[in-house]
């Protein structure tokens, strides 16, 4: 016989849950955002816009000034300053970029390596990019200083012991010491673009070094032993393995560094002010000369939103990059 | 093929003394395995013989080249490493080429020798891949396809298994020992799993602190340890032991503890009476412990059940003797509970004496 009775079961209490708004992930992630957002906006979003609104305006320290439309961009394009901005920026950043990215991994390459002091060595590689930047270019600007720097002073010591070694043949030089070793470091178009350069690749490469010490620590050492007992050289085994696994942190890297460099503005103000005759400006030091040195508010906003295409350009195309290299 | 020699090698770290004069004979096709526990210098070793490490003191060959200061690429070795080393931006293909490639062979003759290999370990599908997309199981036989298409004198194996789970172990542990029947390259292999050791040497080595603790086929060690340490690292469940002190009484020698009185069986009273009143260590495998019958009282003795661990093919029983603990592995028939005493049976043939303070044996 089959039981068919039916019983009222009492309904099972089902407590209702209570309302923690953070275990939401919408309401999270806005809580999470937030800080972020109103900081980028004030600080980011908010300059910008006003940098756009007013490079197509007239105007002025003093006068509000009205819409213009393109005015003040089509006038970049007949300022030879501006064409001399780009060529510097381009060349500034380029050449800087090769230099700290092949002596920052020169030096990455040696830090991974064991050796007594090592912890102290990373630290003291650091020294350039801890000291403020301004204080570290003040210095580098005195060394330059034509008649007081070290530099100067070096290249005339050296001159002097090679005069001295000739004088031992009977050999007299042509000009003497103290008029060879007189570099107008600064004042020379030519020397002070290299100046600069010197002084942001020796204050660029420490970020190299250490990114891409973080780099090549994650590449576990078993792979160079692997490869070396394959019969890899070490110059094959740099080729072949740790490059290709370096690569991915090498290309933020340099990302990085270009959107540095294309904006430089405290070595370059610091060292030469843009000078001699405009030789050394770049978009960030001329924008400023203009919107602030002259007046010309809408003009320098110009500038530096030029500045903006390029760049955008150049990270697109590393980002492009980037992401074949990382998903190989 | 080639035999290797290790002649009396020493490695120093700056104040740590790794290997303390480590010397081994391995003959041409055999399979040595070196098993320890952690910093017991077996890897070590096996990376002097190698070149990744320099050799402090002493001499390695192999055929009858010293190789002490050849780089690693000058030795013909290849190494399996446990985390399998593989160049992660290159396919299998090119992981398995790349030795090669370095030796400047062929095209032809590199596809041939990877296909060949890939056919062996039955990765032909996957040579496309990179390694990030295969699983640990196949990732290793790459591993292994990179040592075997340079066909070295000498392959060297670094706890290549212990990043595999369990089943997979097994698997792998079969194949690698298929491979050696197949190819019969000398070979030297680092682990610290015993079950590993005692299934794929041809010769196992036993090491600690930096000394070889003794050298034999897999079953030389299992029943004939040289001493303690071997005795309870070999085997699993593990050797008991049990503290005991000899006595000879009317010219039968005894073990004899608060808890057992065994007597100790005729091929070992001679040499056991040499140490007639002195402690020594008493030692028998849980298979050897059977459960009595009542015929030889002289073997018996009388143990608490604490657990009894049902295995289906046997039965491992938790015992408390005295103040000490065994484990007996018993029957599947045999009915017992926790907390039961029950009387168990030394097998004379099977048991083992070390002396207590040189624990080496008897």
């Amino acid at each position: 016989m089959v039981a068919t009775a039916v019983q009222t079961v009492p309904a099972p209490h089902t407590p209702e849950p209570r309302w923690r708004p953070l275990e939401n992930e919408g309401w999270l992630a806005l809580v999470l955002l937030l800080p972020t957002l109103v900081l980028l906006g004030l600080f980011i979003a908010y300059p910008f816009v006003r940098g756009i609104l007013l490079s197509v305006s007239s105007s002025r320290v003093g006068v509000p000034g009205e819409w213009v439309g393109f005015a003040n961009f089509t006038r970049l394009l007949s300022d030879p300053i501006f064409y001399m901005v780009v060529r510097n920026t381009v060349w500034y950043t380029f050449i800087t970029t090769i230099f700290k990215l092949a002596l920052g991994l020169w030096l990455a390459l040696l830090l991974n390596r064991n050796f007594r002091f090592k912890a102290f060595t990373r630290a003291f590689i650091l020294l350039p990019f801890i000291i403020p930047t301004v204080l570290s270019t003040f210095a580098w600007k005195w060394m330059f200083d034509p008649t007081f720097s070290v530099l100067n002073w070096f290249i005339m010591k050296m001159c002097q012991w090679k005069v001295s070694f000739f004088g031992l043949f009977g050999i007299e030089p042509a000009t003497s010491c103290v008029v060879q070793a007189q570099f107008n470091w600064l004042g020379d178009a030519d020397l002070a673009m290299w100046a600069i350069i010197i002084v942001n690749i020796w204050r660029g490469v420490p970020f190299f070094a250490i990114s891409l010490l973080a780099g090549l620590q994650t590449i576990s050492p078993d792979l160079a032993e692997a490869a070396a007992i394959d019969g890899a050289k070490p110059l094959q085994r740099f080729w072949y393995i740790t490059w290709p696994l370096l690569l991915p942190v090498t290309m933020v890297v340099v990302l990085f560094s270009v959107i540095q460099t294309f904006a430089d503005f405290q070595i370059v103000y610091v060292m030469t002010g843009g000078g001699p005759a405009n030789a050394t400006h770049l978009f960030a030091t001329y924008a400023y000369q203009m919107g602030v040195g002259t007046g010309l508010l809408s003009q320098g906003a110009a500038i530096s939103l030029a500045m903006f295409p390029i760049l955008f350009g150049i990270v697109i195309v590393q980002l492009l990059y980037i992401r074949r290299v990382e998903t190989r | 093929m080639a035999n290797v020699s290790i002649r009396k090698i020493h490695k120093h770290y700056a104040d740590f003394h790794a290997v303390k004069g480590v010397s081994l004979e391995i003959k041409d096709k055999e399979f040595v395995v070196l098993v320890g526990p952690s910093g017991c210098g077996k890897t070590t070793t096996l990376r002097m013989v190698a070149g990744l490490e320099s050799i402090t003191e002493g001499d390695i060959l192999i055929g009858n080249t010293v190789v002490n200061n050849l780089p690693p690429m000058d030795r013909d070795i290849a190494m399996v490493f446990q985390n399998y080393a593989l160049y992660p931006h290159m396919s299998v293909f090119d992981n398995m080429a790349f030795g090669l490639k370095m030796r400047k062979f062929d095209k032809a003759e590199i596809k041939k020798r990877v296909d060949n290999a890939a056919d062996i370990l039955g990765i032909t599908d996957h040579l496309t891949r990179k390694p990030r997309m295969l699983s640990g199981g196949q990732r290793q036989r790459v591993a292994l396809g990179r040592a075997i298409v340079r066909n070295p004198q000498v392959f060297l194996f670094d706890e290549p298994l212990s990043n595999l789970d369990a089943k997979l172990r097994v698997q792998m542990r079969v194949e690698i020992k298929k491979l050696h029947q197949r190819l019969s390259t000398t070979s030297i292999y680092v682990t610290h799993d015993q079950i590993e050791a005692m299934t794929l040497g041809d010769r196992v080595v036993v090491m600690k602190d930096g000394l070889i603790q003794q050298v034999g086929e897999p079953l030389e060690l299992y029943n004939t340890p040289a001493n303690k340490y071997v005795a309870g690292f070999i085997g699993s469940p593990a050797m008991n032991f049990a503290n005991v002190t000899i006595k000879t009484e009317n010219g039968a020698v005894w073990a004899e503890s608060p808890a057992m009185r065994i007597r100790a069986p005729e091929r070992l009273a001679a040499r056991l009476a040499a140490h007639d009143g002195k402690p020594a260590v008493i030692g028998i495998r849980p298979e050897d412990l059977l459960m009595a019958n009542g015929t030889s009282p002289e073997l018996t003795f009388t143990a608490g059940v604490e657990v009894a661990e049902q295995l289906g093919s046997e039965i491992l029983l938790d015992l408390k003797v005295g103040t000490g603990a065994m484990v007996a592995s018993v029957e599947p028939t045999v009915r017992v509970k926790p907390g039961e005493a029950i009387q168990l049976t030394m097998n004379p043939e099977r048991m083992h004496f070390f002396d207590a303070k040189t624990e080496a044996a008897i």
